[in-house]
C-alpha cells in the first residue's frame, strides 16, 4: 500500500538518517531524526536475545508449526440450561432487576411476533426479529448506563428495549412514518436515537466497528467515564472493518467493548464456512485484547461479563472482546426462510432446551420471583401494549415529501434546492399518480 | 596465486565511492526536474501578518491554528507522528500532545471509520490518507457511511466534524498509484464535499473551512505544488467560502474551468491565448467540486459562449462530463461552440508516459484555438 519508488526527493527519507539537508529556500530546518525515545541502539541487550523490533520473543531451535486446533476457549455462565446457577457467580440482582429483565425479554419477544406478521400481511416492508438472543441485549445494557453509546448491527432492539425506547419509536421507524426520526429515509429495524445512546444503524456490515473505536478514543481524551460498547455478529466479524476496528482499538488503548453475537448463521451460512478460527474469541489475543468467551442465552452471564468489561476498559483504557454464543431461532430477516438450509429440529431443539427467556424464567419460579398466573396476566398485557402502539403508530401519516431532500448536509445546498423545486413542479402537474394523501402535508 | 591471509580480505559491503553520485547530464537534470507550469504566486485574501510559506506549510498552519483552538481537534493517519511524509503535520505532535498528532495502523478503511467515530461523538477528527491512490479501502466508509450519516438518522446523529486530507494529482513521476485524482468518484456521492485548492493561500482557507464546515469534507492537495507553490500566507485562522468557485481571470471569448494544479496550467494558457490566438480568456477555478457552484459557472459561459473544462483524471465520467452537461443544459443558447474537455486519456497514469497524459498547456492551448475557430 505505501511502496513510494522514487518519491524521496518529495517525502521526508526519515528511515535514511544520514543525509544531508533537504536544500530548498523553504526548508532550512536540520534534518533530525524522528525519535521519541533515546536512540535505538542504547537499548540494544549485548546477550544472544532477540532484539527484533516486531515481536518479543525468543529463539528457538526447533522447527515445529503451531497447531491451531491445539486450544479452544471456555464458555462461561452462570446457570445451566434450566437455570439453575452453577459455580459461585450469581450476580444476585435485586428481584425488582431480575423481573425487568424478564419483562423486557417477552416484551422484545411480543413486539418481534406482532411485527414480523405485520410484513407478512404487507402493512410494513420488511422485518427481523431477535428470537434466541434477547439475553445478549437484556444482560449487557442492563450491565451498561445510557451514556456508554452502542453500536449495533441489526439484531440487538433489546438494548433499545431496556433504555425505554418507546414501542411506538420502534414502529414508527418500521412504518417510516411522520414520527420516524430517520424521517422514513430507512427500511425498518434501522433504529437509533441518540437520546437512548444508541447509533443508528446502517445495512453494511461491520461499517461500525471502526467507528465504535473512534468514538472510545474521543470518549478517553475527553476523560468520559464511559465505554463503547458495538455489536457485530460472527458472520460481520470476517469483514476488513472488524479487523480495522480491533487493530486500532487495542493499539491507540481505546475504552471499548467489542461484543460479538456468535449465533451460528450469517444468513444460511454457517459458522463452518465463515471462518476456521476457534470461533471469534480466538483472534482477541492475537490483536492483544483481553479476551472472553459467554454463554450468550445466560442473562446472569452477559450481565457479569459485560459489567466486567466496562470495569476493565474504563480502568486499563483497553479494548475487550466478548464472543456471546448463543443460536439464531428465527429467519435471517422476512426474506429469507431458513428451511431451505437448516433442520426444523435443530431449531427445536434451541427454542425448546436453550432459550434465553425460559432459562430465566425457570430461575425466576424457582426463586419465587415470578409465578404461573403472573406469567399468563403479563403475557396478555404485553400483547395489549404491543397491539396499542401498533394501532398508533399504523395509522400516521407519511413523512412530507419534502423530507426527502432533509438532511443530506446540515444545510440545503442551492443544488438540492433547485431539485427539490424541480420535484415539486412535476408534483403540481402529475400530483394524483403519488398518493399524495398517504403523506404529511408540507409547511 | 597465494591466498591472502582472511584478515586481509574484508568484504566491503558499501561502495566506497557511489556510483550513482556521478551527476547525470544536464539535459537529464532538465528533463526531470521542468514540471508542466509555473507557479504563480498570489496576494493574501485577507488581511494581517503573513509568512512565506509553500503548500504544505500552509497546510500545517491550518492544522495548527486548528489544534490550537479547538480542544477536541486530533490529526491521525499513517506517520502523521513524525510530520508526514510530505511534512504537513510536521511539529504538531510535539507541540500539541502524542494524543492528538498520532499514527494509526496502516489501515485507510479503519482510518476513515474511526474518524467518522470521533466525529460522531462530538470531536474534531482530521484524517489523513497518505496518497488520495489509497483512499478506495476507505471508499465503503466514506459513501455507505459518512455521506448518510445525517440523513440516515434524520439528523439525529452526523460525522459532520470529519475533514479527509489527501495528496493527490500528478507530480511528475508518481505513475498509476501516487498521481490519481479521485475527486469524480466523491462528486457523485451526496452528502460529502469535496475541495481541491490551487496554491497556498486558498489551501489554508479552504481546509479551515472544511474542518469548521459541519459536514464531511474530502481535501485533495495537490502534491506537485507542496513544495513549488510558494507565497506570503495569513498567519492567522481565516476561512474561504465552500460552495463557491472564484473568477481568477476575466475575460470575454472563452471560460476555462479547473481545479488545483490545472489553474496554474490554464493560467498560461490564458497568456498563451491571448499572445497567439487574441483571445480574452476567462479563467474559473471550481474549488468545490461538490456541491459545485453552478452559477459562476453558467454566468461565465453565458457571456463568453465557450467552455473548456481541464482536468487530470480520466475523461470518461470525470467531473467535466458532469459540468458540461449542467452548463449545456442551462446555457444552450448562448453556447458557439461545444463544450471541450481537456483531461487525462481512458488509460492509468503512466510514469514515463505522464507528459503525453496530462491535459498540458498545449492541449488545453489547442482547444481554445479550436472554439475560436468554430
Amino acid at each position: 500500500m505505501v511502496l513510494i519508488h522514487g518519491l524521496h526527493r518529495f517525502a521526508l527519507p526519515s528511515s535514511r538518517w544520514r543525509l544531508s539537508p533537504i536544500a530548498t529556500p523553504m526548508c532550512r530546518q536540520p534534518h533530525r531524526r524522528y525519535s521519541p525515545e533515546p536512540p535505538v541502539a542504547e537499548h540494544y541487550a549485548d546477550d544472544d536475545t532477540p532484539q527484533f523490533l516486531g515481536a518479543r520473543a525468543s529463539f528457538t531451535s526447533k522447527l515445529e508449526f503451531i497447531d491451531p486446533s491445539s486450544s479452544t476457549i471456555p464458555v462461561y455462565r452462570v446457570m445451566n440450561r434450566k437455570g439453575e446457577i452453577v459455580g459461585d457467580d450469581d450476580p444476585k440482582l435485586k428481584p425488582k432487576t431480575i423481573i425487568e429483565m424478564y419483562l423486557k425479554m417477552t416484551l422484545l419477544n411480543q413486539m418481534d411476533r406482532i411485527m414480523y406478521e405485520s410484513q407478512r400481511q404487507g402493512r410494513i416492508s420488511f422485518y427481523m426479529t431477535n428470537y434466541g438472543e434477547e439475553a445478549t441485549h437484556i444482560g449487557t445494557a442492563a450491565a451498561l448506563n445510557t451514556d456508554d453509546l452502542i453500536f449495533g448491527q441489526y439484531r440487538e432492539a433489546g438494548v433499545l428495549m431496556w433504555r425505554d425506547y418507546p414501542l411506538e419509536m420502534f414502529m414508527d421507524q418500521c412504518y417510516g412514518n411522520k414520527d420516524d426520526l430517520g424521517q422514513g429515509h430507512q427500511m425498518p429495524v434501522h433504529y437509533g436515537s441518540a437520546r437512548h445512546g444508541f447509533a443508528t444503524i446502517s445495512s453494511p456490515l461491520a461499517t461500525q466497528m471502526p467507528q465504535a473505536v473512534g468514538v472510545a478514543y474521543a470518549y478517553k481524551l475527553a476523560k468520559k467515564s464511559n465505554v463503547v460498547v458495538c455489536f457485530f455478529g460472527e458472520g460481520a466479524s470476517s469483514e476488513g472493518d472488524a479487523h480495522a476496528a480491533m487493530n486500532f482499538a487495542a493499539t491507540l488503548d481505546c475504552p471499548i467493548v467489542f461484543l460479538c453475537r456468535n449465533n451460528g448463521y450469517a444468513i444460511s451460512t454457517p459458522t463452518s464456512e465463515q471462518y476456521r478460527s476457534d470461533g471469534v474469541a480466538a483472534r482477541g489475543p492475537a490483536y492483544g485484547m483481553q479476551t472472553l468467551r459467554v454463554d450468550g442465552n445466560d442473562v446472569f452471564a452477559m450481565y457479569n461479563v459485560s459489567r466486567a468489561a466496562k470495569e476493565i476498559c474504563l480502568r486499563e483504557n483497553k479494548p475487550v472482546l466478548v464472543e456471546a454464543m448463543t443460536y439464531r431461532i428465527g429467519h435471517h430477516s422476512t426474506s429469507d426462510d431458513s428451511s431451505a438450509y437448516r433442520s426444523v429440529d435443530e431449531v427445536s431443539y434451541w427454542d425448546q432446551t436453550d432459550h434465553p427467556i425460559s432459562r430465566l424464567r425457570n430461575y425466576m419460579l424457582n426463586n419465587q420471583l415470578w409465578s404461573k398466573d403472573q406469567e399468563e396476566v403479563w403475557k396478555k398485557k404485553a400483547r395489549e401494549k404491543v397491539m396499542k402502539a401498533f394501532a398508533k403508530s399504523e395509522a400516521k401519516r407519511k413523512p412530507k415529501v419534502s423530507h426527502l431532500f432533509s438532511n443530506v448536509y446540515k444545510e440545503l445546498p442551492e443544488n438540492l434546492e433547485a431539485q427539490k423545486s424541480e420535484l415539486f413542479e412535476h408534483l403540481q402537474v402529475y400530483g394524483e399518480h403519488y398518493n399524495l394523501d398517504l403523506y404529511d402535508k408540507e409547511g | 596465486m597465494a591466498l591472502l591471509p582472511a584478515a586481509a580480505i574484508s568484504l566491503r559491503l558499501t561502495p566506497r565511492v557511489n556510483p550513482l553520485r556521478r551527476k547525470s547530464s544536464p539535459r537529464q537534470q532538465t528533463l526531470r526536474n521542468s514540471s508542466h507550469f509555473t507557479y504563480v504566486p498570489e496576494a493574501p485574501p485577507v488581511p494581517g501578518e503573513t509568512q512565506r510559506m509553500n503548500l504544505f506549510q500552509s497546510v500545517t498552519s491550518a492544522l495548527s491554528n486548528t489544534l490550537e483552538t479547538d480542544p477536541t481537534a486530533i490529526i491521525f493517519g499513517e506517520d502523521v507522528a513524525f510530520g508526514g511524509v510530505f511534512r504537513c503535520t510536521v511539529g504538531l505532535a510535539a507541540k500539541y500532545g502524542k494524543e492528538r498528532v498520532f499514527n494509526t495502523p496502516l489501515c485507510e478503511q479503519g482510518i476513515v471509520g474511526f474518524g467518522i467515530g470521533v466525529a460522531v461523538a462530538g470531536s474534531t477528527a482530521i484524517a489523513e490518507i497518505q496518497f488520495a491512490d489509497y483512499i478506495y479501502p476507505a471508499f465503503d466508509q466514506v459513501v455507505n457511511e459518512a455521506s448518510k450519516y445525517r440523513y440516515r438518522s434524520g439528523g439525529d446523529f452526523d460525522c459532520g466534524r470529519l475533514t479527509i486530507r489527501a495528496p493527490s494529482g500528478a507530480v511528475g513521476h508518481g505513475a498509476l498509484y501516487h498521481s490519481q485524482s479521485p475527486e469524480a468518484f466523491f462528486a457523485h456521492v451526496p452528502g460529502v464535499r469535496t475541495v481541491v485548492p490551487r496554491g497556498p493561500c486558498q489551501a489554508k482557507g479552504l481546509l479551515l473551512a472544511c474542518i469548521q464546515d459541519d459536514n464531511p469534507c474530502i481535501f485533495f492537495e495537490p502534491k506537485v505544488l507542496y513544495r513549488s507553490a510558494v507565497e506570503d500566507v495569513p498567519v492567522e485562522s481565516y476561512t474561504l467560502p465552500l460552495g463557491k468557485a472564484e473568477v481568477l481571470i476575466e475575460g470575454r471569448d472563452v471560460t476555462l474551468v479547473g481545479w488545483g494544479t490545472q489553474v496554474q496550467v490554464l493560467r498560461e494558457v490564458c497568456q498563451l491565448a491571448e499572445e497567439r490566438l487574441g483571445a480574452d480568456c476567462e479563467l474559473i477555478d471550481l474549488r468545490t467540486i461538490a456541491p459545485w457552484d453552478v452559477d459562476t459557472v453558467c454566468n461565465s459561459v453565458s457571456k463568453t459562449g465557450r467552455l473548456i473544462v481541464a482536468h487530470e483524471a480520466p475523461i470518461t465520467g470525470g467531473h467535466a462530463g458532469e459540468i458540461s452537461s449542467t452548463v449545456q443544459q442551462h446555457c444552450f443558447l448562448n453556447l458557439e461552440a461545444p463544450i471541450s474537455r481537456v483531461c487525462g486519456w481512458d488509460t492509468p497514469f503512466p510514469h514515463i508516459h505522464e507528459p503525453f497524459y496530462i491535459p498540458d498547456k498545449w492541449r488545453c492551448f489547442e482547444a481554445v484555438r479550436k472554439l475560436m475557430n468554430f
